[in-house]
């Protein structure tokens, strides 16, 4: 540096020459600062990618310098978040490079106090060792007499966080070994979805994408926390804001979302059946239903058999209740005329008589026995005037009646004047001019009656005309990156990939038999055989054969409910030994946590994937449990392997947004240490097994080594192709080429497809999911970038935005029509229908499938074709929904004062599940408030990817409960003081918010007070609080075993909580004052 | 150059802050402009920013204080989001019918023509609307609001927390931004009594200042601020300031037309006692509701005059000194 250049650099000397006297600008710049630059701009490459956290899906770019992530932001390319994210999203950076994440496998021996370390390596051998064993000694070969090929004795739990890809492999591999407790977050947070949303309109995912909401008029949103939960998709909702849409949000708490409504509704939890009866009461008694919509879309004429009773007949229950075992034939609901099969949901019910009658009908005697669904002449069996008072719509109005202005009060708590606002909106906001969107998440979904809110919703929907038309449909928002994606590809026992059904135990059973008891007649579930066959060879590839029945054998059966809770009852009776927790926290995230821990407790083995050490994975020695002496690590004998586990940055895959789209994230580095993606721990396991395996004779060997299982490694840590396996769930043809749609699957061993509804993904050798071409450079709808299921449509049903002869309902309305010059169905989105199919074409009258579905049949799934305003198969639990109320509720059932709870909902009474006193039986009075959970914006689910980052922590640093000010001056709460909250399961202490926000309601002739806690804490992490999980029960809905945890009671007193066998002792005493026994809130009837 | 003479530049009018710092040639002033009214209250801002920066974690306290668990802007704190919980009416709901969100969903004029007519519709409306008194609940409640808010450094026009430092730390960027040199503060804290806002702070653990930066890195590089970038209801905006200001005062007109009558805009106006902010709000209640001062003026805006007086009694002082000594030296000659 010359002395020249030292003397220019003097802040002086720039000061006194240049244009800054004062030197506070340009001649205050130190060399630093000069030579700033934005780290993105010097990073090496940007990769692109989706956030890990919720299923907004909002894509990432992942800045890479010197092979580490140095920054993670949104891209602006996105149609979806167009490059903002929320608080958890923008703190990925801390999530995936964090000092938090664990590197290294660690070991916990049979009843040792400490982890040890192991090497990668030997640690996948034992649980090789570990799997085998225990498949060997809990083999069953049948039960009861019926062939079912498969272990208990192993379970596996999680998917929802992980890729589409990773979850095909894990199914399959387990279900190569006969493994059937397959489950995810899929189950405790969405599975009402699928049976509410798919028994109504043919399929199990939101009808709608996000960007739509914006051509909402009206947006109401319930059961969601949509600006919290969901913080990047609710610009759609503030854009349809600005445009002057009305957005009403109904909740029991005043929440940010009620901030940003013109008109918040505050609701009692665990009433919202009610409430949407009431609305649907308001558009049938007022007439204010779009009726030419309701008529040639819905089964509103349908005429229903003689034997149906509805709740109004019989005191609450619908016919076919058998009062001892609380469980429904649902024989009698079924429509006049035959019987039609369901499209989602339950579809096993009736197997025994759809088999025998499919053998008649192979026979040639169907129509003998007036079976057969849909192929009864439907004209024959409906009534367009309406007026046939066994009709659907008859149906309706009458069971709808009694949902009266008063009764809403009554039940929800609701003022009649707000009730009236909501119904003028809705009212005015439908029709051919105008369309009106729900929106809602877990607070419909969690419920013993969960697949039943869903269903009074699209019934609502249904009948104003909302289904399939843009602005209006069923948002319904998951809360997991992949949670779609992880119910599509299922990592769930009763499912197989594509919402096929996994088989039950039957006798006799083969492939055929199968598919005619489980398809349904009419529409594209009619080609369910050419999917499960395409299913079986992407499964078994060269060993499935026509001549062996394309290895169906070989796929494990159901006998009843294996689900998440069934799973730890099994492991609480050392029937289930062994544990796959990937990606989930159950000890801390499941309904009643201590059941979950002292199931894991009795585990022989147990192994953990996660990203650092959580509750689930460390129980062992510090769980709650050993704090109260019910436990001593010493005593434990479950063997517990942690293995680190690797970041969407670290890993390619694609996530299914939660509007069915599949959005591929590159990966951008390789996993540090011992951390690997799941896709490598599920393949090298399966590789290693078969090795193992290799040359056994056994039978019960032959599934899993006939099990296609060739997929090329990539990469230094031999990463399969995760686009390897994508292909494979797209499909082959018989030429080996990549199918692009699954209209060319084959029911004869020519196609394979790992999931009917993603053919297509990869049509043409292209990565259709990778596809980011920027919003800016096409139209609203987006269709180019990347794909949604199916065919890449994104408004579902979307025939139905055409009146009967194909054209839009109205120019404002405009979706997509039948364009008659082309003679194919054109407009703004792939058409959800067949392309060529013209609006006046009716089918011959001996059609099955897709051949079937007349020019007027907008749901090409179901069986009829139609709507279901009454749903005559699917669910368990009745055909139409009813009000009752929650297990553990402190209201008497207004609307059905002889039938408390439903009759047919799943309980557990045993030990540490002991459910609560209600309404007016005695006792009730010990646990007189309302508890509901739920999420906050800063924190995610069970705190895994949350509580352990300080940026996020720091934002919410505690475990709080928010009650009114009424209820913490009845209980002495103060603000920001503390306050332990008990239930007959468990107490917790949080910290107090008294707050204006939560509402005394008057319900039930009395004052019902609320309290709101969040579920995200647990004593592990940088942030710890007691857990909400802790007061909850196992109280499950019949159809989905779905938890109820949105609506329970507790009692609230002021301060922390007792220690250790004080702790035991408080629980003792509310049992004991409440009369609690195991008889408790089981009755079916009453 | 020569245009600085005689010009009071700590205070008054100051349409180019960047080319009175000596930028001869440089990009318009940017800022933010934080429509609360939109706010979601999500604390993006706040993660984004640390993120951007690597501002460390400053502590797990729990306040009682709704969801604002953050308290204030600090040297560890660059966006603040406020929470406000209030119970009093809310305006009605203005009447949409014939927008035609089609036409708005394709960008076309017409749908923002009928946007603005929608507005006038609804004016009638917003008039019942602020005809509203607190309607109780049966339960002798109100109706509720929650105002949530995210507050920065203001980037003030005349910023004492700049004209205060000694070492040339704080200084004014291109942009018209004010941004501290981390290489060259040594911690003084001059600037902390001299931010009208309060928002310039001491880092405990290293005695230095931090604040927002408007990410100054960023905008080098053509970028926006991060906090902007991940905001997901666009609540914070970045942008040229004459452009924001424009746009703040449409969206506060359509805000009152709509019946929101405590919309107004703080800190855009280039007459207040700072000059006007490069980082302004629609509020939608009093500035005080939101922490912030009602008026606030740059503390160094009478330091010209306190400097000429001080002149005056220097120059006074000497020259009575110097006439002493005269008359002391005329009697000694004397």
């Amino acid at each position: 540096m010359g002395v020249r250049t030292w003397i220019q650099d003097w802040p002086v000397y720039r000061q006194l020459s240049g244009g800054d006297p004062l030197g506070r600008g340009a001649a205050a710049r130190s060399r630093t600062t000069d030579g700033l630059r934005a780290r993105t701009a010097t990073a090496d490459k940007v990769v692109k990618s989706i956030c890990p956290y919720c299923a907004v899906g909002c894509a990432q770019d992942v800045y890479v310098k010197d092979g580490k992530v140095v920054q993670i932001e949104g891209d602006p390319d996105s149609p979806v978040s167009r490059g903002r994210l929320c608080p958890k999203g923008s703190a990925t950076l801390q999530l995936t490079t964090g000092s938090a994440r664990r590197h290294e496998v660690l070991y916990r021996p049979p009843y040792g106090t400490d982890w040890e370390r192991l090497d990668l390596d030997t640690a996948l051998e034992m649980v090789v060792d570990r799997v085998l064993a225990t498949r060997r000694e809990t083999w069953q070969d049948e039960v009861d007499g019926l062939r079912v090929n498969r272990t208990l004795g192993i379970a596996s739990l999680g998917g929802a966080t992980l890729d589409n890809e990773e979850n095909y492999l894990i199914k399959k591999l387990l279900t190569g070994l006969g493994i059937v407790q397959v489950e995810n977050q899929a189950r405790v947070c969405h599975s009402s979805t699928v049976a509410g949303l798919g028994t109504s309109f043919g399929r199990g995912g939101a009808t709608t994408f996000l960007q739509d909401l914006q051509n909402s008029d009206c947006i109401v949103i319930e059961g969601s926390n949509f600006a919290e939960a969901h913080p990047v998709g609710f610009q759609w909702v503030m854009e349809a804001k600005a445009r002057g849409a009305k957005v009403i949000h109904v909740d029991p708490r005043f929440t940010r979302t009620s901030a940003l409504a013109d008109l918040h509704v505050p609701i009692r939890a665990g009433s919202d059946i009610a409430f949407l009866g009431g609305l649907i009461n308001h558009v049938l008694s007022t007439g204010s239903d779009f009726r030419e919509y309701v008529l040639a879309y819905t089964n509103a004429a349908t005429i229903v058999g003689e034997d149906f009773r509805d709740t109004e007949d019989l005191d609450g229950v619908f016919s076919g209740l058998d009062p001892d075992g609380g469980h429904y034939d649902p024989l009698s609901w079924q429509y006049e005329g035959g019987d039609v099969q369901a499209a989602s949901g339950e579809r096993d019910t009736l197997y025994e008589e759809r088999a025998r009658n499919s053998a008649v009908s192979a026979a040639g005697h169907s129509e003998a026995h007036g079976s057969g669904g849909a192929r009864a002449d439907r004209t024959a069996n409906s009534d367009p005037t309406l007026e046939h008072p066994r009709c659907v719509y008859q149906i309706l109005k009458r069971h709808f009646a009694r949902y009266t202005p008063e009764m809403v009060q009554e039940v929800c708590g609701i003022a009649p004047e707000a009730f009236r606002e909501v119904c003028e909106a809705l009212v005015a906001n439908s029709g051919p001019e105008r369309t009106t969107e729900f929106v809602y998440a877990v607070g419909w979904t969690q419920h013993s009656v969960g697949a039943q809110y869903i269903r009074t919703a699209c019934i609502l929907q249904l009948l104003l005309g909302n289904i399939g038309r843009p602005g209006g449909g069923i948002q319904a928002l998951r809360g997991h990156a992949s949670i779609q994606g992880s119910s599509d590809i299922p990592t769930l026992f009763n499912l197989l990939p594509g919402y096929l059904p996994m088989p039950h135990a039957h006798a006799h059973e083969d492939l055929d038999s199968f598919v005619d008891a489980v398809k349904t007649e009419k529409g594209f579930w009619g080609n369910m055989r050419a999917y499960m066959v395409s299913l079986l060879k992407a499964y078994y590839g060269q060993a499935a054969t026509a001549g062996n029945d394309f290895c169906f054998g070989h796929l494990p059966r159901l006998t009843g409910s294996h689900s998440t809770y069934e799973t730890v009852l099994a492991q609480l009776d050392g029937v289930c030994k062994g544990y796959f927790l990937m990606g989930e926290n159950p000890a801390v995230g499941s309904a009643n946590a201590k059941m979950q821990r002292l199931g894991m407790a009795k585990l022989d083995w147990l192994v953990v994937r996660d990203f650092s050490l959580i509750e689930s994975a460390t129980w062992w020695k510090d769980g709650p449990e050993i704090e109260t002496g019910e436990l001593r690590t010493e005593d434990i004998g479950t063997e517990v392997f942690f293995f680190p586990a690797a970041a969407h940055t670290e890993k390619s895959g694609s996530f299914t947004n939660t509007n069915r789209m599949l959005q591929w994230h590159h990966t951008a580095v390789e996993p540090a240490g011992d951390a690997r993606s799941d896709l490598w721990f599920t393949y090298h396991l399966g590789r290693r097994i078969k090795e193992r395996l290799a040359g056994s004779t056994e039978p019960r060997d032959r599934a899993i080594l006939d099990l296609a299982w060739d997929y090329p490694v990539e990469g230094p840590l031999a990463e399969p192709s995760a686009e390897a396996v994508l292909a494979e769930i797209n499909g082959y043809g018989p030429d080996g080429a990549h199918l692009s749609a699954y209209t060319e699957l084959k029911d004869d061993g020519s196609t394979s497809c790992g999931c009917w509804i993603y053919c297509g993904v990869y049509a043409d050798g292209v990565n259709q999911a990778a596809r980011r071409k920027p919003h800016t450079e096409q139209d609203w709808v987006a269709a180019e970038w990347a794909w949604a299921w199916p065919a890449n449509r994104r408004l579902l049903y979307n025939r139905a935005s055409a009146d009967p002869e194909g054209r839009p309902w109205s120019e404002r309305k405009a979706y997509v029509w039948w364009d008659a010059e082309q003679g194919r169905w054109t407009g703004h989105d792939v058409p959800d229908f067949i392309p060529d199919r013209a609006p006046s074409y009716r089918p011959p009258e001996d059609a099955t499938g897709p051949d079937a579905l007349s020019g007027i049949d907008p749901f090409i799934m179901q069986a009829d074709g139609k709507g279901w305003l009454f749903a005559p198969a699917g669910l368990v639990d009745g055909p139409l929904p009813t009000h009752y109320e929650p297990q553990d509720s402190p209201v008497a059932n207004p609307l059905h004062p002889h039938q408390q709870r439903s009759p047919v909902r799943q309980l557990f009474a045993r030990d540490h599940n002991r459910y609560h006193p209600s309404g007016a039986e005695p006792g009730a009075g010990v646990f007189p408030y309302v508890v509901t959970t739920y999420r906050l914006t800063e924190h995610f689910t069970a705190g895994g990817m949350t509580r352990w980052s300080p940026y996020l922590a720091e934002l919410q640093p505690e475990m709080f409960c928010e009650v009114s000010p009424e209820l913490a001056a009845e209980r002495g709460l103060v603000n920001a003081g503390w306050a332990t909250v008990v239930t007959a399961r468990g107490a917790i202490e949080a910290r107090v918010l008294v707050t204006d926000r939560m509402a005394p309601l008057r319900a039930g002739g009395h004052t019902v007070h609320q309290i709101g806690l969040p579920y995200h804490w647990g004593p592990n992490g940088y942030s710890t609080g007691d857990a909400a999980n802790e007061l909850s029960s196992i109280a499950l809905d019949p159809n989905v075993h779905i938890q109820e945890v949105k609506a329970l009671t507790a009692d609230i007193r002021p301060g922390r909580r007792p220690r250790g066998p004080e702790l035991l002792a408080l629980l003792a005493d509310y049992r004991l004052r409440a009369g609690i026994t195991e008889r408790t809130g089981t009755e079916v009837r009453g | 150059m020569s245009s600085l003479i005689g010009r009071n530049l700590l205070a008054g009018a100051e349409p180019d802050p960047a080319g009175d710092a000596g930028y001869g040639d440089h990009p318009p002033r940017m800022g933010f402009f934080t429509d609360t009214s939109v706010c979601i209250g999500c604390k993006a801002c706040e993660v984004a920013c640390k993120e951007w920066n690597a501002v460390p974690e400053d502590g797990l306290e729990l306040t009682g204080m709704s969801y604002d668990n953050t308290q204030g802007l600090s040297a560890d704190t660059w966006r603040h989001v406020a929470f406000v919980e209030q119970t009093r009416p809310l305006p009605a709901a203005p009447d949409h019918s014939g927008v035609d969100v089609f036409a708005l969903a394709a960008g076309e004029p017409d749908g923002s023509a009928a946007g603005a007519r929608d507005s006038h519709s609804a004016a009638p409306q917003a008039q019942q609307g602020a005809d509203l008194t607190v309607v109780p609940s049966p339960d002798g409640r109100t109706e509720l609001r929650w105002l949530m808010s995210s507050d920065v450094c203001k980037h003030c026009t005349h910023a004492a927390c700049l004209d205060v430092c000694p070492t040339g730390a704080l200084f004014r960027t291109e942009f018209g931004t004010v941004v501290v040199q981390e290489d060259v503060c040594n911690g003084c804290g001059y600037c902390v009594p001299a931010c009208p806002y309060g928002v310039i702070d001491q880092r405990p653990s290293d005695g230095r200042v931090f604040k927002c930066t408007l990410c100054y890195d960023r905008l080098g590089d053509g970028m926006e601020p991060a906090c902007a970038k991940a905001c997901p209801t666009d609540s914070i905006q970045f942008g040229p300031l004459e452009e924001l200001r424009e746009r703040a005062a449409g969206r506060v007109a359509q805000l009152q037309a709509a019946g929101e009558s405590g919309a107004r805009l703080y800190g855009e106006d280039p007459d207040d006692g700072v000059g006007g902010d490069g980082a302004f709000f629609l509020l939608l209640d009093e500035p005080e509701v939101y922490g912030l001062p009602p008026d606030p003026v740059v503390t160094t805006r009478d330091l010209p005059s306190m400097w000429r007086h001080a002149a005056l009694a220097a120059g006074g002082l000497l020259g009575g000194l110097a006439a002493a000594f005269a008359v002391f030296g005329t009697d000694r000659k004397g």
